[in-house]
């Protein structure tokens, strides 16, 4: 495989290979906390944060845990449980050093633990055999795409607060369609670089 | 064969290091050390921080109502905290209301005693405590409603006002796994405080009613805690207008020997809905509050009155009863038991009849 450039892994993941809008992962929380554009800001750092974290993590346990004794295999269940721990420390040490940092941004880690962008960045990394620089690039991109999206859906559902929406599509029904438009939409930046 | 005991070994290696690391930082990094929660300006307690207010408060023998357990589902645990409790969470929102907030208002069970803090809870909770109790009385007043007497044996006093509740524990039993607790009005006299009484109705499937009905029999012993509530006699001179359906007759009960037995001389109707005849209970005790208490008339009204009851009295829902007999006086005070349907339509039938929204008290079942 060319190596390719980490910043265009870094823009690729923010707006061609999307995690919520082109791999539809993470699409849980992203529906129940995108009702506000603060808190869906305070998850999508959180979850940029924990990414960023997890993949540095997991690449080192599989590079060179994983792979010299070919337990390649068992990276699922192992990926699994360095992020749920990983989630737990971070959520200790900032629920007691950083307060502030705890009521908006905290009370969402535990929310994260079970979001599938994380597993899946973990996943892909190791799919697509990233360099150790690769794969962080790839993580925080994905993070902030992830933010990117949830933030934009946020915006767009605090003025739907407004519109005159059917009964039966109101809350996850009409956030599902505008997310399909969002997908739609980012479709237009293919264009520009395209990873797989 | 050494590929098992290479996977076992590394997995096994990366899970005891997460534990390790974890249980360090709980150890060091969720030791909040100790902390004094000063109560209502007065009490002060030193407890272990890093649980919840709730827990804390609980395991200092502080019952705030709790109907979940601290899952954040019921909103029955809130109580103010004017310092060291943090910005208000977003798993609280939905329990509070904008005046809950201005007012400092939480849920216990959400915030965490990291800091010093400074709370107020209603008085009467210093009061509530939790009781051990054997039962002395068990005794079917109708097919589905049972009596029960608790006598207390721990050697505590219970102190309430009449209409108050306590929540009954039930202990695991066949059928029931866990530990479950609901409220029930106390239908004792408040002068007596080595015992208590309960009246307590069937519920198909209920899990305390089970309890009660099915495995709890004379001898055996029970735990409550309590007092609870803001359902009491008021200290006034209005005429008093009670209104009840089924074991909703509990604090009524209680509210007439308040009157009975401290010479209390204000003017009293209770209005008791039943369906059949066999469905009333009580009635010695109710000709009794009649001859001592000049001025109190008891109207049961059935429902359902079967033709082979022969049944004399009133007709119809207690609202039809009410509709008939109850004249409307400025000087009125309403004390309603009894399922939401049945206060609601009530309530709002007093306040056609001209009492005021504020001087109708109830205690509404789920």
């Amino acid at each position: 495989m060319p190596e390719i450039n980490p910043f265009v892994i870094f823009f690729a993941a923010i707006f061609t290979s999307n995690m919520i809008l082109s791999n539809f992962l993470g699409m849980c929380s992203f529906i129940a906390v995108s009702k506000e554009i603060k808190t869906s800001l305070g998850l999508g750092q959180a979850v940029t944060f924990v990414l960023t974290g997890t993949t540095v993590i997991n690449y080192l346990i599989y590079h060179y845990l994983l792979v010299p004794f070919s337990l390649e295999y068992l990276r699922f269940i192992v990926f699994i449980i360095t992020i749920a721990a990983f989630v737990q420390l971070v959520e200790m040490i900032v629920e007691r050093y950083l307060p502030n940092l705890y009521y908006s941004l905290g009370i969402f880690l535990p929310l994260i633990t079970v979001n599938c962008a994380i597993l899946g960045v973990s996943l892909f990394m190791v799919i697509r055999s990233y360099s150790f620089v690769q794969s962080i690039a790839f993580g925080i991109g994905s993070g902030l795409g992830w933010t990117l999206a949830i933030v934009a859906m946020a915006g767009i559902r605090q003025k739907l607060k407004k519109a005159p929406i059917p009964k039966g599509l109101q809350g996850p029904g009409i956030t599902l369609i505008i997310t399909g438009l969002m997908a739609l939409a980012f479709i237009g930046f293919s264009g520009i670089v395209r990873i797989q | 064969m050494t590929n098992i005991w290479i996977t076992v070994a590394v997995i096994t290696g990366i899970a005891t290091v997460l534990a390790l690391l974890l249980t360090l930082a709980d150890a060091f990094i969720a030791d909040y050390g100790e902390r004094r929660i000063k109560i209502n300006k007065e009490k002060e307690l030193v407890v272990e921080g890093g649980s919840t207010l709730l827990s804390s408060l609980v395991s200092n023998q502080l019952f705030i109502p709790s109907a979940c357990g601290g899952k954040g589902s019921c909103g029955y645990c809130k109580c103010k905290v004017n310092s060291g409790g943090g910005p208000v969470l977003a798993t609280e929102l939905s329990y509070l209301s904008e005046s809950d907030i201005k007012n400092n208002v939480r849920l216990s069970c959400q915030v965490k005693v990291k800091e010093d803090m400074e709370i107020e809870v209603p008085e009467e909770l210093f009061n509530v405590k939790q009781f051990k109790a054997a039962v002395e009385i068990s005794k079917d007043v109708t097919p589905k409603i049972k009596f029960l007497r608790l006598k207390i044996t721990d050697g505590q006093e219970i102190k309430f006002k009449a209409g108050q509740y306590i929540q009954l524990i039930a202990p695991p039993y066949p059928g029931n796994q866990e530990e479950v607790y609901r409220a029930y009005s106390l239908a004792s006299y408040t002068g007596n405080l080595s015992f208590i009484d309960l009246v307590i109705g069937y519920v198909e499937g209920g899990l305390l009613t089970t309890y009660v009905h099915k495995h709890l029999s004379v001898g055996d012993n029970v735990a409550f805690n309590g007092p609870y509530g803001d359902f009491y006699l008021q200290d006034t001179d209005a005429e008093v207008v009670l209104v009840a359906v089924g074991t909703g007759m509990a604090p009524i009960l209680s509210i007439l020997y308040e009157l009975k037995n401290k010479g209390i001389n204000r003017k009293a109707t209770f209005f008791f809905g039943a369906r059949t005849i066999d469905d009333l209970f009580m009635l010695e005790e109710m000709s009794m509050f009649e001859r001592e208490l000049p001025n109190f008339k008891f109207i049961p009204t059935l429902s359902k009155p079967q033709p082979e009851d022969n049944w004399q009295g009133e007709v119809g829902r207690v609202t039809d009863a009410m509709q008939k007999h109850l004249k409307a006086d400025s000087n009125q005070e309403a004390y309603l038991c009894g399922s939401a349907p049945m206060i609601n339509s009530t309530v709002e039938m007093l306040k056609k009849k001209g009492i005021p929204e504020d001087k109708i008290y109830y205690d509404k079942f789920d």
